[in-house]
């Protein structure tokens, strides 16, 4: 009896001095107050920045430091650049220790999280050269009606072919396609042995383009569900009919990681990719000669996905007024177009497409898709349903389109 | 214990009895001695868990200490949107238990078997060259485990060594890591059952049906399971190898005596000795397969089709990638619920019987049970002592 009670005394004293610690944890971390994240004001202090990505490789964290680097001589701001290993990692633990970077990649898909939370400043409305981005990139990072963070580059997808291939099996010019039968004819004319026609990854990101061009949509733009409109159902028999007849296949069944692999192991003849993969090509493949062109119209008219990345402010950035500024400076047309000779993106401003054109014949029609592209879902939850269609996606060979888009559908409406 | 606990009262009535407290400094010097090890663990292990309980009742969003005055107490709703929710978390939250429970029903006993065969094998005195065998079976438990996984990636890849191995014998290998179908499920299939009876797919649990659940593991899955066995049996045979060299040699020999063959001697002398270790290895395998994390992680993320999705890994998306931080939480806690569940009824199932009506009618006098030894005279003469070692020992442990 004497004995419990001492072990309970001595648990109430264990718990009693953790509270303690705890209280002391609460002390430290919740002390800063940050203003509302649509709140208009700016802080400003003489506080360095720090500014961290999720970089492709060293010609893009070296571009990225450069560019910083002008700004903060110019500036007389002190700026660093931090290379995440693991991004969203890094910037949870950040928002949770209440000390976030000011400013860092993020993508599309994730703004609805952070938003959500109060972590990230809305400053769309302030940048200078609003107008000059593209209106779809600015939806894209809208949430709740309010413009968040400055698009920092952008792709669309649209089709890479493979030439060598394409003129073995007799096709010319001429015969790049222009509608769905034409792609499907073509695809059936590329597959031969081990070479599949179309290659690309089996998941929304990907199959997205057929469901744009048959003029589908997951989330309309004032946020209704159609996952499982006609549209949808009728870009995917597409898809599953050619899965079927063994001219299209998913990169996994083929042995591949993604869409660029399979093309460049030549298992596939044409792929779906966005400009990325130009950089892999390269690296990897560099015997493989290719061509983009856009992906061809579907019974709706020309549709492509288009992917994102943006330059987040964290609210609790003690040097917002110096965070803008640096963004203004990152997304200028001059700064945006020194960073696509560097390591490869496509500037999200207009006004400098003119000269990226230019600068880059060869993959114009990735810049051209901005006209039509869709963006990918960015409603909180959004992504959750995105991954489980992926699942769903996956099988898409043997399962009925209707039934997977149907369960999209009530996943979307249960977001709500 | 009690007594010396009752020494280190410091209540006035027993400070009388020891007048000279020769013991008197020594509880302060034993606190003094356990209190680095208590702030350690509590710093970075007692604190960390009892704020992960308190963000699991929360609607700590991430931002900011989860201690700060904006987070409320929410009660249970984390834990009621992951398992009565209805929507996606619940799904996927079902689904991880899913595949974890086939990974776990598999891995443990395969484990277990594969460890104690491999420390009986080295343990025989006559084997040549025990050092190597015992070297080459622990070294895949003391290689990282992102490099095993890594390896794994390559082995089971669609035209990986795996495959060509099969293709040497005419078959054609699964494509592994894509493979989302369930092994039962392709079992069935291949007795002829494709469609699910309805009375398997009009209910279910946790938002998965009963069909799904009885599912089995994915092919990629499997793969995953047959690494996690190859890693992991090292380990465990070490620890089953430090358990058959404590064992009295002369119990065997007294067995051997008694006319035991090695089969007998295995299940009736070794095995029982064992139980101490045997608790240890499916406690700690327990565990670590209801905790798998870093194969998913850095192999497979869920994929494909979410059959490699495990509670662990699904926790850290749920906070790290949603911002679901009372969701991830919440995973963590049920996940933990289910470890001392699992523990407390391993223990319970392996705990010390009295030896059973039928078991002991081998060591009854008079009577001979047929095969259980070889002349009535010996098995009355001897098997006594052996029976009673056995219980002695039973009683010990």
């Amino acid at each position: 009896m004497k004995q419990h009670m001492r072990a309970w005394l001595g648990t109430g004293v264990v718990v009693a001095s953790a509270g303690l610690v705890l209280a002391g944890c609460s002390g430290t971390g919740g002390g800063g107050t940050s203003p509302s994240p649509t709140a208009g004001e700016l802080t400003a202090s003489s506080d360095p920045l720090t500014v961290m990505i999720g970089s492709s490789g060293d010609a893009e964290t070296k571009a990225v430091t450069d560019a910083v680097a002008a700004w903060s001589s110019s500036s007389g701001t002190k700026a660093t650049v931090v290379a995440a290993t693991n991004l969203q990692q890094q910037l949870s633990q950040g928002f949770a220790a209440g000390s976030p970077p000011d400013l860092f990649y993020l993508g599309s898909d994730a703004i609805a999280g952070y938003a959500g939370n109060g972590s990230l400043k809305a400053y769309g409305d302030m940048l200078s050269n609003q107008s000059d981005f593209y209106p779809s990139l600015v939806q894209n990072f809208t949430f709740d009606g309010t413009f968040y963070c400055a698009p920092k580059d952008f792709s669309t997808l649209q089709l890479v072919i493979n030439t060598e291939l394409w003129s073995a099996a007799g096709l010319t010019d001429a015969d790049v396609p222009t509608s769905w039968d034409d792609l499907a004819s073509v695809a059936k004319k590329l597959t031969s042995g081990t070479t599949k026609g179309l290659v690309f990854n089996g998941e929304y990101a990907r199959l997205g383009v057929f469901m744009a061009q048959a003029g589908g949509v997951l989330l309309t733009p004032d946020g209704k569900a159609e996952a499982n409109s006609d549209a949808n159902v009728e870009a995917l028999t597409y898809v599953q009919d050619h899965l079927k007849d063994g001219s299209f296949a998913y990169a996994a069944d083929v042995g591949a990681g993604w869409g660029g692999e399979a093309f460049g192991k030549q298992l596939g003849a044409m792929t779906i990719e966005g400009n990325w993969i130009t950089g892999a090509m390269t690296a990897d493949y560099p015997t493989i000669k290719y061509e983009v062109v856009e992906l061809p119209k579907g019974p709706a008219g020309a549709g492509t996905l288009q992917f994102t990345n943006c330059w987040g402010m964290a609210a609790d950035s003690p040097n917002q007024q110096a965070a803008l500024d640096l963004v203004e400076y990152l997304t200028t047309s001059k700064q945006q177009l020194a960073f696509s000779k560097a390591f490869g993106p496509m500037p999200s401003v207009q006004s400098a497409a003119g000269e990226w054109k230019t600068e880059n014949p060869a993959l114009v029609a990735f810049l051209a898709g901005a006209d039509y592209a869709q963006g990918v879902p960015t409603q909180a939850g959004a992504s959750d349903v995105i991954a489980a269609f992926n699942t769903q996606l996956e099988t898409l060979k043997t399962s009925d389109p209707k039934t997977i888009l149907d369960k999209v559908q009530s996943n979307l409406e249960a977001l709500k | 214990m009690s007594a010396t606990a009752s020494q280190a009262k410091p209540s006035a009535r027993e400070a009388t009895r020891h007048p000279a407290g020769i013991r008197k400094g020594e509880r302060l010097a034993g606190w003094l001695f356990v209190l680095p090890v208590i702030l350690i663990l509590g710093v970075f292990l007692f604190i960390p868990v009892l704020m992960a309980l308190w963000v699991s009742f929360s609607d700590w969003s991430g931002r900011g200490s989860p201690l700060a005055p904006g987070v409320g107490f929410i009660g249970l709703e984390n834990y009621a949107d992951i398992t009565t929710g209805g929507g996606l978390a619940e799904s996927n939250f079902g689904t991880s238990l899913r595949n974890n429970a086939w990974y776990v029903i598999l891995v443990v006993p395969l484990q277990t078997a594969l460890s104690l065969l491999l420390a009986v094998l080295v343990s025989r005195q006559i084997l040549r060259g025990r050092g190597f065998f015992r070297t080459a079976f622990y070294f895949p438990s003391v290689t990282s485990s992102v490099a095993i996984t890594v390896l794994w990636l390559f082995l089971f890849s669609t035209t990986g060594v795996v495959n060509q191995i099969i293709a040497w014998f005419g078959a054609t290998g699964p494509n592994w890591f894509n493979e989302p179908r369930g092994l039962v499920h392709l079992a069935l299939e291949g007795v002829g059952v494709t469609t699910p009876p309805p009375a398997l797919t009009a209910g279910g649990f946790l938002g998965i049906t009963w069909w799904d659940w009885i599912a089995g593991p994915s092919v990629a899955m499997f793969a995953l399971i047959l690494m996690a066995i190859f890693t992991t049996s090292g380990t465990f045979m070490l620890l089953f190898m430090a358990a058959i060299q404590s064992i009295d040699p002369s119990l065997a020999e007294a067995a051997m005596v008694d006319g035991a063959n090695a089969w007998q001697r295995f299940w009736r002398v070794t095995l029982p000795q064992l139980r101490p270790a045997l608790f240890t290895v499916l406690t700690l395998g327990l565990i670590g397969c209801w905790q798998v994390f870093d194969q998913i992680y850095t192999g497979t993320q869920g994929a494909p089709g979410n059959t490699t999705l495990t509670p662990a890994y699904l926790s850290y998306q749920a906070g790290f990638q949603d911002q679901k931080w009372g969701d991830g939480a919440a995973i963590a806690f049920i996940l933990f619920l289910i470890i001392i569940a699992f523990t407390l009824l391993q223990r319970w199932v392996l705990r010390d019987k009295p030896v059973s009506r039928r078991r002991m009618r081998a060591y009854l006098p008079g009577r001979v049970t047929p095969g259980e030894a070889p002349t009535g005279a010996a098995t009355q003469g001897e098997a006594a002592p052996a029976a009673s070692a056995e219980s002695k020992k039973g009683a010990a442990s």
